[in-house]
């Protein structure tokens, strides 16, 4: 089954010569009409998770469906392929189920927006967006309960339906996805902004069109793929090796008590490709931490690192993706069976950045990040306040940026693109809380040459009772830190009560009560370090000691004695060189501990039991057993 | 008689601009810029343009200067050492910032995050909090204040700011903090954020506090020089700086206050354009500024530039107001290049600035830039300034062959393509102020401005279909014009947030008339007739839990008669017009501001003797230049020649002193009455 494209023109366009000043007009059009959409999603959307941070992605496509320019690469293909319907003049296209569209979205709380652009009957090119929803029902506030075990749990699933059939606008349907959110006013003016982006990037493809003609605009659009295409087979081929290399990763846990959760990608070119091959992979959880990778997603996600790493000058689109063969397991954490639950599919998606990061620079060091993409924590405060009315927070936080060739990962940085924190004034404005505490964790950054981003410790007081859920990673297996640089701190949350009790409560939390007066330390992870620290200039230490950045104590790390807030030279040599004689060689990568001994001492090192190791016994299938060995 | 006296100081010239407020006669001068000092070549150019105009400094009633003194503090780094007093726990408030990386994905690994304009080893937390309505729920301790502030002494700080949480709805923890700086470090000058910006967010509020402080000891000692020269000249005037929103304040004000200052630059030319269109009866323009290594664009509309809450500086936004002046990385000396792996041709943002410059300046660049591309193409023919400063054509053709055999193609091909991409970028920043907020370009004219404006603005205009483009009289120092002909302004603003369904109207009316009170109070103190201020009310209003504001500008009159539904009704109309829909969500209002202004000024043109119509007396000579397919005959004229009603067929190049203007083939100049020339499709 696949859509069928119903155009009232048949004629077929005119691949027609573009001289290349034109065509880099026509890119630079598009680019601005995308800034534009993200221009207007922010100034119209009213949930605090996109209006204030940003979470939501754009692209405007050709008339096949590949993206010209966006930021996660496109899913129309895949949802054409497995779509049922027409796509005319007059519509637009409206889905949020990720097993409908081969994981092109990964989880329900994605609303997706697709507009198919006609101009004079022919199908020209589509825009898109997609965006972060507060709230779309099911078992918990947010909408993306950690215990859930199937996808009915996680609130409304959307198939690709019409919002607008043929210009007409189809009330009845946005009532009844609008009756299953608890935050149906966000979810309409979100809504509204999404299609709002999408008529305004329409409008200026039209434009466009208009200007230079269907055949230019059609033939440009070729051309922008077919140059990027060229671009990045030079770019594999100068960079990516015929021998194999693999690295593999770890989610900490999935929330219900198991893990860690291996993830695994080979690497290789074969025939001017390149194969990522995850076998290897873990099993899918039964609880929600599964993510549907959708392999253009991943093309894109490779494509964007590869031109991050090695030529930041081209500008990427879709034009590459058959030179990248993605194979993923059926029936892994990265290709769950229907109808596994999804909603916690963020520490996957992080993870696999990471992961990206340690097979790309694998074979070249100096082109080498640390770890540090943990995931994108989130925090839910929930509950009526004395007034009776109901609140809802869902709160994105950020911790350290890697260890980087370039120099030291930034504090407390968003790694997600786009991203912003909300003004801590704001939050205290429109919800009941107060934030106490808002600083970076002194010392949780990695040591190295380049150490690694501290961490955040931002403490909520919270001035009713009500419900509290947190998503987050990067717990119990820290970020590594490469070329002579050590793995940055863990993550940790702390639930202060009124008594002055301390309670250590889990980084995957659900659900949780809390009374007015409880404060939460919301402690994010530190990025992994860069290069030796032992290399690193010791006044940096005192500087940064005075910043509160370090402590003495963390100085030692990098070797450097501080006494008194001033470098102790002759120490600091003499430390320096024993930390050297006794470490030996430099690995390329640190891991910390091994898994083992992680477990062993988790409790006393995190305040929280080790994760028991996932059993798959339960999943007796040939692909299932074949993905866990 | 009274003279007005515009000076603007830019990177590599000092333009001045003496106005006769009676009959509009100008005249203008232009002089090299004196880094080490600005005041020194300030002062060469009052001398000269004085004698040009036959007065003596002591004359000049008005002295009016835009300044870059503010701007160029902070991006390069040369602003004060500032220390910073933050509430307990929010010590890395500016080094957190809002957590922002550009760039998209993986733009992290490329990204050089840009030190904290506060150094973190200056910043000091203090007890005390006020909560989210102005309450007070931990005292301060005063010993521990005294603490930091001796600490803070003895560090050597230059500048003093103290911004903490929810002070805007509160300061008495902020004032209390300044009394005790005021006996411990009385010589360093002190910013309370609830007084510089009492708004909402913390990280713009200290943000914008700290860049005052950083700018205000440079500003001072600049401001406080130049008014010691000028008075040693015999100048006896008032002075005053423009501000970025385009209007001026006092410069005592200024030293208070210089975080007004950070787009004074770019200000000064749309002031001017609107200056323009007034006396050649264009309501209704969009800009282009064409400088060396930027371009900047605003939106006039009705003779009224569209302002905005946030002035960008480099990397940094501050929360002051500004007019809505986007800038792009595209001016004369931008360099093009074609990238290895994807062949593409790109131009700009890295820039060949003054220095080398532009191969054909000949002073050592070998890069092609914009310049070269519009020398090879023959739109930029003759000597500028006036015969000095002799092009090097050969220099330039070599250096865009270079793109040519990337790009395997032609050299004329290759230069327009150049021409064409920056003016395609040009194009895209006008786009963003116009069609992105909802207005259609049909109905404005294009002015170009600044060395390079009227160069481009033929080509810009026919991309925005925006008719005529004009190449405004003294294109090259129209900043000054700008700043010799606006009026005073200033301003005060207020967190307000709340429903307007849960807010009285009087409450409003009070408010917002105190706070008129407050700015009348101001301009009064400058010496201006409180009969003549005029005072302008804005309200900021959204639906309850968009980020995004509209500002919906009102008269105190019209507000008392329409009330608060006047203001939503507005509001729905402005939303619909942006974004194409409209909501059932309450309103909430989210700013009040107030602001006064001086008296506006009747400033005519003089006219320009009448011609015949035919410019054949401003002829130069016959020349050649590329139109896109061919070479094709052209005609150089001397702009200082031309008369009014003279009608110039394109292609032509019209060339003055510090600038020139092209007139693409199948389009038409047309010279108004007071010297401007109208282009339009023949």
């Amino acid at each position: 089954m696949t859509a069928r494209i119903i155009q009232a023109n048949q004629a077929p366009f005119q691949t027609v010569h573009v001289d290349p000043v034109t065509l880099d007009i026509i890119e630079n059009a598009l680019r601005n009409a995308r800034i534009e959409m993200d221009a207007t999603l922010v100034r119209t959307a009213m949930s605090p998770g996109i209006r204030e941070q940003g979470d939501a992605f754009p692209l405007i496509a050709d008339h096949k469906g590949k993206m010209i320019v966006g930021q996660f690469g496109s899913y129309i293909g895949p949802f054409l392929d497995g779509f049922d319907g027409t796509v005319e003049d007059g519509d637009l296209i409206f889905l949020s189920d990720p097993y409908s569209v081969g994981g092109a979205i990964s989880h329900c709380n994605d609303w997706l927006v697709l507009l198919p652009v006609f101009k004079d009957g022919r199908l020209i090119a589509y825009t898109s967006m997609f965006g972060h929803q507060s709230d779309i029902g099911g078992m918990v506030p947010g909408s993306m309960p950690i215990h859930a075990t199937e996808i009915f749990q996680e609130g409304v699933r959307i198939p690709p339906v019409k919002i607008w059939k043929k210009g007409e606008y189809n009330e009845d349907l946005i009532k009844l996805v609008m009756h299953q959110s608890r935050t149906p006013d966000w979810c309409k003016a979100d809504l509204n902004a999404l299609i709002a982006s999408c008529r305004v990037a329409a409008h200026r493809v039209v434009e466009m069109v208009e200007r230079f003609g269907d055949d230019v605009f059609v033939s440009a659009t070729d051309m922008l793929l077919e140059r990027n295409h060229r671009a990045m087979k030079h770019l594999i081929e100068s960079s990516i090796g015929e021998d194999k290399v693999s690295f593999e990763d770890y989610i900490c846990d999935d929330g219900m008590g198991c893990g860690p959760y291996k993830i695994k990608c080979t690497m290789w070119r074969e025939n001017g490709r390149v194969v990522l091959d995850f076998a290897g992979t873990d099993p899918q959880s039964k609880a929600s931490i599964n993510m549907l990778l959708n392999e253009n997603m991943m093309r894109m996600f490779f494509g964007i690192y590869m031109i991050m790493i090695f030529d930041p000058q081209i500008l990427f689109n879709d034009g590459y993706y058959d030179l990248i063969d993605v194979r993923i397991p059926e029936g892994s954490l990265l290709k769950p069976k229907f109808p596994a639950a999804l909603s916690g599919r963020t520490h996957v998606l992080g993870r696999l950045f990471d992961i990206l990061g340690g097979l790309l620079g694998q074979k070249t060091p100096e082109f080498l990040n640390a770890a540090g993409f943990s995931s994108s924590p989130h925090l839910f405060y929930a509950g009526h306040d004395k007034a009776g009315k109901w609140f809802q927070l869902f709160q994105i936080g950020f911790g350290g940026i890697p260890g980087r060739p370039l120099g030291d990962g930034p504090d407390g940085h968003s790694l997600f693109p786009g991203f912003t924190n909300v003004p801590n004034e704001f939050l205290e404005r429109y919800f009941p809380l107060e934030i106490v505490r808002y600083e970076t964790v002194a010392d949780s950054g990695g040591a190295g040459l380049h150490r690694g981003g501290n961490g955040i410790n931002m403490v909520y007081r919270f001035l009713e009772s009500g419900v509290i859920a947190i998503h987050d990673d990067r717990w119990f297996v820290p970020p590594w830190g490469v070329n002579g640089g050590l793995p940055g701190k863990r993550a940790k949350k702390i639930l202060t009560k009124a008594d002055g009790t301390r309670i250590v409560v889990g980084n995957k939390l659900e659900d949780y009560p809390v009374e007015a007066g409880d404060e939460l330390q919301f402690i994010t992870w530190g990025g992994g370090g860069w290069g030796d620290p032992l290399d690193r200039e010791p006044a940096l230490l005192a500087k940064e000691l005075k910043q509160g950045l370090v402590t003495a104590e963390g100085a030692k790390d990098y070797g450097v004695v501080l006494v008194n807030g001033s470098v102790d030279d002759a120490a600091t040599q003499a430390l320096r060189s024993e930390m050297r004689a006794v470490r030996g060689a430099v690995p390329v990568f640190n891991f910390g501990p091994d898994i083992e001994e992680l477990r062993r001492n988790c409790l006393a090192e995190t305040g929280l039991p080790a994760p028991t190791a996932p059993q798959w016994a339960t999943l007796s299938n040939g692909a299932l057993a074949e993905a866990a060995a | 008689m009274t003279y007005r006296l515009g000076v603007d100081v830019g990177g590599t010239f000092t333009d001045l601009l003496l106005f006769n407020q009676e009959n509009g006669e100008f005249w203008r001068h232009k002089t090299p810029s004196t880094p080490h000092d600005s005041s020194e070549g300030i002062l060469n150019g009052v001398t000269a343009v004085c004698e040009k105009g036959g007065i003596a400094p002591s004359d000049v009633e008005f002295f009016l200067h835009g300044t870059t003194v503010a701007t160029n503090a902070v991006l390069e780094g040369k602003g004060a050492r500032v220390g910073l007093i933050t509430t307990d726990g929010y010590r890395q408030v500016m080094q957190i910032a809002r957590s922002f990386v550009p760039g998209g994905l993986a733009g992290w690994i490329v990204w050089p995050k840009p030190e904290p304009l506060a150094a973190l080893e200056d910043t000091f937390e203090i007890a005390g909090r006020m909560n989210a309505r102005g309450e007070e729920t931990a005292p301060i301790d005063e010993a521990q204040i005294r603490s930091v502030l001796e600490t803070l002494k003895a560090s050597g700080v230059e500048a003093l700011t103290v911004a903490l949480i929810n002070a805007y709805l509160n300061g008495a923890h902020e004032v209390r903090v300044a009394e005790l700086a005021a006996e411990i470090m009385p010589d360093v000058p002190i910013s309370l954020s609830h007084l510089v910006l009492p708004e909402m967010q913390e990280y713009e509020r200290t943000l914008t506090t700290v860049a005052n402080a950083a700018v205000r000891p440079v500003v001072g000692k600049y401001v406080r020089n130049l008014r010691s020269r000028l008075r040693g000249a015999g100048m006896a005037g008032s002075l005053s700086l423009l501000r970025s929103d385009g209007g001026l304040m006092s410069s005592e004000k200024s030293e208070e206050h210089p975080v007004s200052l950070l787009m004074s630059g770019p200000a000064g030319g749309v002031t001017g354009a609107i200056w323009v269109g007034r006396n050649a009866g264009i309501r209704n323009i969009l800009t282009l500024d064409v400088g060396g290594t930027s371009t900047d664009v605003a939106l006039i509309e009705d003779l009224e530039a569209r302002r905005q809450r946030t002035t960008e500086v480099g990397h940094l936004s501050v929360r002051a107001s500004a007019l809505d002046v986007k800038t792009v990385g595209a001016g004369g000396g931008s360099i093009a290049y074609v990238p290895e792996l994807t062949k593409a041709l790109r131009v700009g943002p890295q820039s060949a600035g003054a220095v080398p410059g532009p191969v054909a300046y000949g002073k050592g660049g070998t890069a092609p830039t914009v310049t070269d591309a519009n020398v090879v193409l023959g739109y930029l023919p003759e000597n500028l300034l006036g015969g000095t400063f002799k092009l090097d054509r050969e220099g330039a053709r070599t250096a865009v062959q270079t793109i040519a055999d990337a790009l395997g193609i032609g050299l004329m091909e290759a230069a327009r393509g150049i021409i064409d991409i920056v003016n395609e970028n040009m194009f895209g920043a006008l786009r963003m102020i116009s069609v992105q907020q909802g207005y259609d370009p049909r109905d404005f004219a294009v002015m170009g401005f600044g060395g390079a404006g009227p160069l481009h603005v033929n080509a810009v205009a026919r991309l925005m279909g925006s008719w005529p483009a004009v190449s405004p009289v003294s294109p090259g120092v129209l900043c000054a014009l700008g700043d010799a002909t606006t009026r005073m302004r200033t301003e005060t603003a207020r967190s307000f947030s709340q429903r307007v369904a849960d807010t009285g109207e009087d409450q409003v009316l009070t408010l917002l008339e105190e706070m008129a009170r407050q700015t009348r109070a101001e301009l009064v103190a400058e010496g201006i007739a409180d009969a003549d201020i005029t005072s302008q009310f804005e309200l900021d209003v959204r639906y309850e839990g968009q980020a995004f504001e509209v500002p919906l500008s009102i008269d105190p009159e019209t507000l008392k008669a329409d009330g608060l539904a006047g203001v939503t009704a507005r509001f729905d109309a402005e939303h619909l017009r942006l974004f194409t829909f409209n909501m059932d969500s309450a309103h909430e209002l989210v700013n009040l501001r107030a602001v006064a202004m001086g008296p506006a000024l009747e400033l005519p043109s003089p006219p320009l003797e009448k011609g015949d119509g035919n410019p054949i007396r401003a002829k130069i000579r016959d020349h050649e230049l590329w139109t896109g397919s061919a070479m094709q005959a052209a005609v150089i004229y001397d702009r200082a020649k031309l008369l009014a009603g003279d009608v110039i067929p394109g292609p032509a190049v019209v060339t003055e002193m510090d600038s020139t203007t092209l007139i693409e083939a199948d389009c038409i100049g047309t010279v108004d009455h007071a010297g401007n020339i109208l282009i339009n499709l023949a």
